[in-house]
């Protein structure tokens, strides 16, 4: 076995051990870490929350794995002193000896403090280190000589976190720094003077273009800074946070290469001058620069894990040094090339001085790639301004919209990153977007798993998109490729797969498979396709060849219910029914002993039928005029009306007769997910047409046509698409809204999340659907009368068809009933039995 | 329908023509009292597996779309959607679940069970 000698057990180095923990799945290495300081690796990105109350446990980072890991030997307390290179061994100040086959270093870095003429005064302190906090801490809070006032040298990063620290200690705090502005690194003059107006409304003292010349004694027995200006500043605490300097003593003992101002050179796969010996994190020096943040350090133990591991091609390229964090309850965020030092970008900026934000946006010369950004005040939209310059996605036509306020109706189409960690994701097991992201931070990175660990989307399965997006955002948030392929056997997304089917005249899953895909496919693709293929096509979907693609509702044109039944629900046109009608229903809910309810949707749904019994039921309902509801299906299920003009005091138009023209023209049409529809006759809203798919609201001048809302787990209200609309205008503008979307739209998408996460939002539907900004007008409503045309009730088709009746029985070889359906009476109707009503037995 | 012991002897038993079966679906079989789900592929290859869906408690995993992961032959739950091996009845999401198996034979057209 080979033996790692890792050398410093800061933040990198431990990601170093854990990297090297997880790639060595042979148990090849064991690992020998020495820790200059006492405590184990913690995390000093979150330092400043010690004097908030988090102690140094809640810090720390390491498990207790890593010393229940045998194969780990965390040494701390001790300085590794000298490396014989040729003996190949490291030794401690305390004298021991342990040989290495390769070395780590991450000794980290120091702070820098500058020269100035009375720096090493008592009462001056660095701030990096726990120790260094309770120093501070104790100075802060000496009962001989109580300090009063507080000053941070360094206006950067870390010098503001100091200055929280020091004013969470309940001093007057000062931040003195030398450039003209606080963050110069990450932030342009503008938003470093937002920073600065907003640090100081919170008590704080700032002052730039400081230079301190010297400290002497103070008047009140504490320090009295001199600056070169000529100005004066006394204090009873001075915190260095100046910037940081590499601890390369070791690497320079060896006579390794080493920058000009200090660092351990390394090459791209973070190995020293001496191929045995690697560097990473703060202490290493890729390509002239030292890296401050953590997440390059980070970047940097994964690559030389992984080269150690044996992956010779593993490689640093360099890391991105956006950031974002909250400087005393400011979110600050710098994304890129926030300072727009490319030649010939672009800025947009949006401030708003009452509300303390400031954002700006760097985009390339053509407009079409962010390039770089800087928020101030709010920063919730990192994360899809990360992604936009990250992934080089083409921005939107508007890029403005990205940093002004979302307009009232608006949406950003930014999808589920704008959602807050608090939201309600799955409402069945009560799981939070933040436990799903916790989840993917702890590893989890397809659905299978996130569903496994945090159970979310594992009961009605209704919040599965949501937590794809979730998951695929997260991802990318990680530097994640990812891919929206269908499933295992098609590379491709819905809508390439639509496409590809619907242009190359594509008629069976075989064809499309053989094509563009691999294998037998799944419970995922073959819905998938059958529903484009119905969109395209519109062929009978329990054709032969249609038929095993087919959903287990779609198979049995019946809704599953739990027990292995199914429900009916017949459709019934705008919600108008005849007496006659409403009997009929009545009667075979009697004479089949059907559960019978009332629907939501204005319809009546008929439980409890046996799937030998469907066609029966059906043969029923088709002879008093009944047409399949398509309950069973992702497609539209029903418009649902108010009694409108005809009766109402108050309608201004016809909401029955529009809603069963609507519905007649969209029976059976099967898009990504269903669709509800729903008219009212005034602007009362009876009908609650805005919280449908497609709502229309009748006016005094015709019809208002509103979208993409959502009732169901996360409710949306629909937005207004176009107005006063008249009859024809409507049926034209919603023809290529639903064909738009059955064309574009994600498995298993509804409307709502479809423009949400689409670029451009409701402006960019309105544009494509009302002033056919793509030329596809005419296409679409062509598309959509064909469907229409080739509309047949797929019940009267069934009941017709002896092959088709054949798979309506429970047994192959047998009349016999499904014994295991057993139902007991409650409120005069039938139920399932639960498991205690059952005898026993019935599994078999 | 009372508890009653099982006899523990197995015999072959004629479930149906393989015309009976669409290609790539699953028909219900009555085999000795005990309900077997029949799978057809689209090379004619026959698998039986339990009807009973042990995660929803119903007898309906032969009403379940087939198809394969990662290479192996499988059906999904209609009703929560888990997947089983069809050649093992292994189920693919949890460890601790697998449905019984039965072999299948096809002779002349015509598929045998033995259950």
């Amino acid at each position: 076995m080979r033996t790692l000698v890792v050398v410093g057990h800061g933040m990198v180095g431990h990601r170093l051990v854990e990297a090297m923990r997880s790639r060595d799945t042979g148990d090849t290495w064991r690992i020998v870490v020495f820790g200059a300081e006492s405590r184990a690796a913690y995390d000093r990105v979150a330092l400043s929350s010690y004097f908030e109350g988090v102690d140094a446990e809640q810090l720390s980072l390491v498990g207790p794995e890593v010393y229940a890991d045998e194969l780990v030997e965390l040494r701390l307390g001790e300085q590794v002193e000298h490396v014989d290179q040729v003996a190949r061994s490291v030794r401690t100040a305390s004298g021991a000896e342990v040989g290495y086959d390769a070395l780590v270093l991450a000794t980290g870095s120091y702070p820098f403090v500058p020269p100035i003429p009375g720096r090493d005064r008592r009462g001056c302190f660095v701030y990096r280190s726990i120790e260094d906090l309770e120093a501070i801490k104790t100075a802060a809070r000496a009962t001989a000589r109580r300090a009063r006032v507080g000053t941070v040298i360094g206006g950067g990063l870390l010098g503001l976190e100091a200055a929280k620290a020091l004013k969470d200690l309940g001093l007057e705090t000062h931040v003195v720094e030398f450039a003209p502005r606080l963050m110069a690194v990450q932030l342009d003059e503008a938003g470093g003077q937002l920073l600065r107006r907003q640090i100081e409304a919170l008590g704080v003292f700032v002052h730039t273009s400081k230079g301190t010349k010297e400290i002497v004694d103070g008047a009140g027995g504490g320090h009295r800074m001199v600056f070169a200006d000529g100005t004066a500043l006394e204090t009873d605490l001075i915190v260095y946070s100046a910037g940081i300097r590499p601890h390369d003593e070791l690497a320079r003992a060896a006579k390794l290469g080493i920058g000009e101002r200090g660092g351990i050179v390394i090459d791209d796969h973070c190995r020293t001058s001496d191929p045995d010996i690697y560097a990473v994190g703060e202490c290493a020096l890729w390509n002239g620069r030292i890296y401050g943040l953590v997440a390059p350090g980070y970047q940097m133990a994964e690559v030389a894990a992984r080269h150690l591991a044996g992956e010779a091609d593993a490689r640093f390229s360099g890391a991105d040094m956006s950031t974002k964090l909250k400087l005393m309850g400011v979110d600050v965020a710098s994304i890129g090339d926030a300072l727009g030092t490319t030649p010939g970008v672009l800025n947009y900026v949006y401030t708003d001085p009452v509300k303390g934000i400031y954002k700006k946006l760097v985009v390339s010369g053509d407009g079409k790639s962010l390039r770089g950004a800087i928020l101030v005040g709010e920063a919730a939209d990192y994360g899809s301004l990360l992604q936009l310059a990250q992934n080089a996605i083409p921005l939107p036509e508007h890029p403005e919209d990205l940093i002004l306020p979302a307009r009232e109706g608006g949406s950003k189409g930014l999808g589920v990153d704008l959602l807050p960690a608090t939201a309600l994701i799955c409402s069945c097991n009560s799981v939070t977007k933040g436990g799903i992201c916790d989840a993917i931070a702890a590893g989890c990175a397809s659905i299978g798993t996130l569903k496994k660990e945090t159970k979310a989307s594992t009961t009605c399965g209704g919040c599965g998109p949501l937590v794809k997006q979730i998951l695929d955002c997260e991802l990318r948030k990680r530097g994640v490729d990812v891919k929206n392929h269908l499933c295992e056997h098609f590379p491709y997304s819905r809508q390439e797969l639509f496409h590809l089917t619907r242009v190359g005249g594509l008629k069976t899953f075989d064809e499309i498979i053989s094509k563009h895909g691999q294998g037998h496919g799944c419970d995922v693709c073959k819905p998938a396709v059958a529903s484009i293929l119905a969109a395209c096509w519109n062929e009978y979907i329990l054709k032969p060849k249609h038929a095993p693609l087919q959903d287990t509702n779609d198979h049995f044109l019946a809704n599953l219910q739990k027990d292995g039944t199914y429900s009916i629900v017949p459709r019934v046109p705008g919600g108008e029914i005849t007496p006659g009608k409403l009997i009929v229903l009545g009667e075979v809910a009697k004479k089949f002993g059907l559960y019978t309810k009332i629907t939501g949707a204005q319809r009546i749904d008929l439980f409890g039928a046996r799937v030998e019994q469907l066609p029966l039921i059906w043969r029923e309902l088709v002879d008093a005029g009944f047409e399949s509801g398509h309950a069973y299906g992702k497609a539209l299920r029903t418009v649902k009306s108010c009694v409108g003009s005809t009766w109402c005091r108050y309608g201004v138009q016809d909401s029955v007769l529009m809603a069963i023209n609507i519905e007649n023209r969209y029976r059976g049409l099967r898009a990504p997910h269903k669709l509800k529809m729903g008219v009212s006759g005034c602007t009362r809203e009876c009908a609650e047409a805005q919280g449908k798919d497609v709502g229309i609201i009748a006016t005094e001048k015709g019809w208002n046509l509103y979208v993409c809302g959502n009732g169901g787990i996360k409710p949306r209200h629909a937005d207004l698409l176009a107005q006063d609309l008249d009859s024809k205008t409507l049926v034209q503008t919603i023809d290529r809204f639903l064909m738009f979307y059955i064309r574009t739209g994600d498995r298993l998408q509804r409307t709502a999340t479809w423009l949400d996460n689409l670029e451009g939002g409701i402006d960019y539907v309105r544009k494509v659907v009302c002033e056919d900004s793509l030329g596809l007008g005419a296409e679409l409503e062509a598309d959509m009368q064909r469907l229409a045309d080739a509309y047949e009730c797929e019940w009267k088709k069934a009941i017709n068809d002896p092959e088709t009746l054949k798979r309506f029985r429970h047994f192959v070889n047998s009349g016999e009933p499904d014994r295991n359906v057993v139902f007991v009476a409650e409120r005069g109707q039938i139920r399932p039995a639960r498991a205690d009503e059952r005898e026993p037995e019935m599994a078999t | 329908m009372s508890a009653r012991p099982r006899v523990d002897m197995k015999e072959w038993v004629v479930v149906c023509r393989l015309d009976d079966i669409v290609p790539n679906t699953g028909v219900c079989a009555l085999v000795g009292g005990r309900q077997v789900a029949v799978f057809r592929l689209d090379d004619d290859r026959v698998y039986a597996l339990s009807n009973h869906d042990p995660f929803s408690r119903a007898n309906v995993l032969s009403r379940g779309i087939v198809g394969d992961l990662k290479g192996e032959l499988v059906v999904a739950s209609p009703v929560y959607k888990q997947h089983f091996s069809l050649a093992s009845g292994q189920c693919l999401e949890d460890p601790g679940v697998r449905v019984p198996v039965f072999p299948t034979r096809l002779e002349d057209g015509v598929v045998w069970v033995e259950a």
